[in-house]
């Protein structure tokens, strides 16, 4: 197996076939290939999780996985959030509470926060916390997006 | 950053990839979770040829466990571990995979990476140390088991032969009257631990029957700190034998100075994270249970 590699991948409920190099990054693929630029790059280097995205219900970080070993696999990214034109209720969260403020690592937050909210619809503080220990705000906004977070739980859990 | 361009060739069984090694020779590299190993070659300290990707073999992320031992498959990620009924009934395997880099890395990571990378500052070697657990590794000529001690032979260089895959990670499962205690300090969640250190105690009326001292990030390859489980061993644990063991841990290190320390600072946290650990581990082997994970500085 050389050259090109012929890859599936699914993002946010739509299907995608690609032929790509080996070593195209799988956070390329969705922002150069597919155009969907909303999942950020920041270090580029595993740290800051700006790239975080559901693969098959779990975060990864984007930069850190090679498009191929995408390949079938279910994705999620900050586009797929809103529906319906409905924003998420953590979007709505985020805003209302100002839980982002130069909004570079919000993407990445955001789908930290979805994957915890979705295996701990009620998360304590220190859960809260530790959910997002793989996204660094260099605005040091933490406070009001961990108050984002809180208030979406909460949310949920009286829509429910 | 893109890595430098590599052929790729996906492997479905563990008889492929030996066969697929073999033939590309030693500028091949082993594709598992990619967490070690990508941001090796995005920063081209690495340029392999060729990557043989084995991640999707089936069955090699397996978590089994019987009266004879248990078995970790190479490919077992670091967060199915923690999710494992394994890490319920070992706690230090929980006190270890839950404070694995973060939550995204913890979903890609597998063990056997953690293994085979030969990195000093990865969590799980230091824990096998303390298991006296043993690897898999499947190549040409077949497959052997290798003692954990020994395995990383240098930094980032483990006695894998070209070509050679780690396959599985074998330990006995602590019984009654043990206990243990993984305990790591890091300055941030996707960090590699400043320092770690793993502790594994049997105890039999009163008296400590087995020790095993394993430490990370404290030497070029983790180590046992023979000396500081002597100091333990054969008696009962005293608050002047603990300090004495951890006086031997630090003799048995040689921490280099890095960005995340000095290594006086470094020798300090492995004398105070040996006495925790032991403290903790003494009271997991008497029953009691006791929370532990990675600290943040």
């Amino acid at each position: 197996m050389s050259g090109k590699i012929a890859i599936t991948v699914t993002v946010n409920g739509t299907t995608y076939e690609r032929e790509v190099e080996p070593r195209l990054l799988l956070v390329q693929l969705l922002r150069e290939e597919l155009h969907l630029t909303g999942t950020h790059i920041g270090c580029d280097t595993t740290y800051c999780g700006a790239c975080t995205i559901l693969m098959d219900g779990e975060p990864v970080k984007s930069c850190t996985v090679l498009a191929v070993q995408a390949d079938g696999c279910e994705l999620r990214t900050v586009e797929g959030l809103e529906q319906n034109g409905e924003l998420h209720p953590l979007q709505v969260a985020f805003s209302e509470h100002h839980g982002l403020q130069c909004g570079f690592c919000t993407p990445g937050m955001l789908m930290s926060a979805v994957h915890l909210l979705e295996t701990n619809p009620h998360p304590g503080p220190a859960e809260i916390r530790k959910g997002i220990q793989g996204n660094l705000c260099r605005c040091t906004g933490y406070k009001n997006i961990f108050t984002a977070i809180a208030a979406a739980s909460a949310k949920i859990q009286a829509g429910n | 950053m893109y890595p430098a361009p590599f052929k790729y060739h996906r492997a479905s069984s563990v008889d492929q990839a030996i066969a697929m090694l073999g033939q590309i020779g030693e500028c091949a590299r082993v594709l598992a979770g990619g967490q070690s190993l990508l941001p090796m070659l995005k920063l081209r300290f690495d340029e392999p040829t060729d990557l043989v990707d084995i991640g999707r073999i089936t069955g090699l992320d397996r978590i089994e466990s019987n009266a004879a031992g248990a078995t970790i498959g190479a490919l077992a990620t670091h967060r199915k571990i923690l999710l494992s009924p394994l890490a319920q009934a070992i706690p230090i395997i929980a006190d270890c995979a839950a404070g694995i880099a973060d939550n995204q890395v913890r979903s890609r990571g597998t063990i056997g990476g953690s293994v085979a990378s030969g990195d000093p500052s990865c969590d799980w070697p230091v824990l096998l140390h303390t298991l006296d657990a043993t690897i898999r590794c499947h190549g040409r000529n077949g497959e052997r088991t290798l003692d954990i001690n020994g395995f990383v032979a240098d930094l980032y260089q483990t006695v894998l032969q070209p070509g050679e895959l780690v396959t599985g990670i074998l330990f006995s499962v602590p019984g009654s009257g043990c206990g243990g205690a993984y305990c790591a300090f890091k300055r941030c969640a996707p960090a590699y631990p400043t320092v770690s250190v793993g502790v594994q105690l049997s105890l039999s009326g009163g008296a400590v029957k087995k020790a095993r001292i394993a430490l990370g990030s404290s030497a070029p390859t983790p180590i046992r700190a023979p000396a500081a489980e002597a100091e333990l061993e054969g008696a009962a644990i005293t608050a002047e034998r603990i300090g004495r063991a951890a006086d031997a841990a630090v003799a048995a290190a040689s921490p280099y100075p890095d960005r995340r320390g000095s290594a006086a600072f470094k020798s300090q946290l492995v004398a105070t994270l040996v006495r925790r650990a032991i403290g903790i581990a003494q009271r997991r082997a008497n029953g009691e249970t006791v929370k532990n994970s990675h600290e943040y500085y």
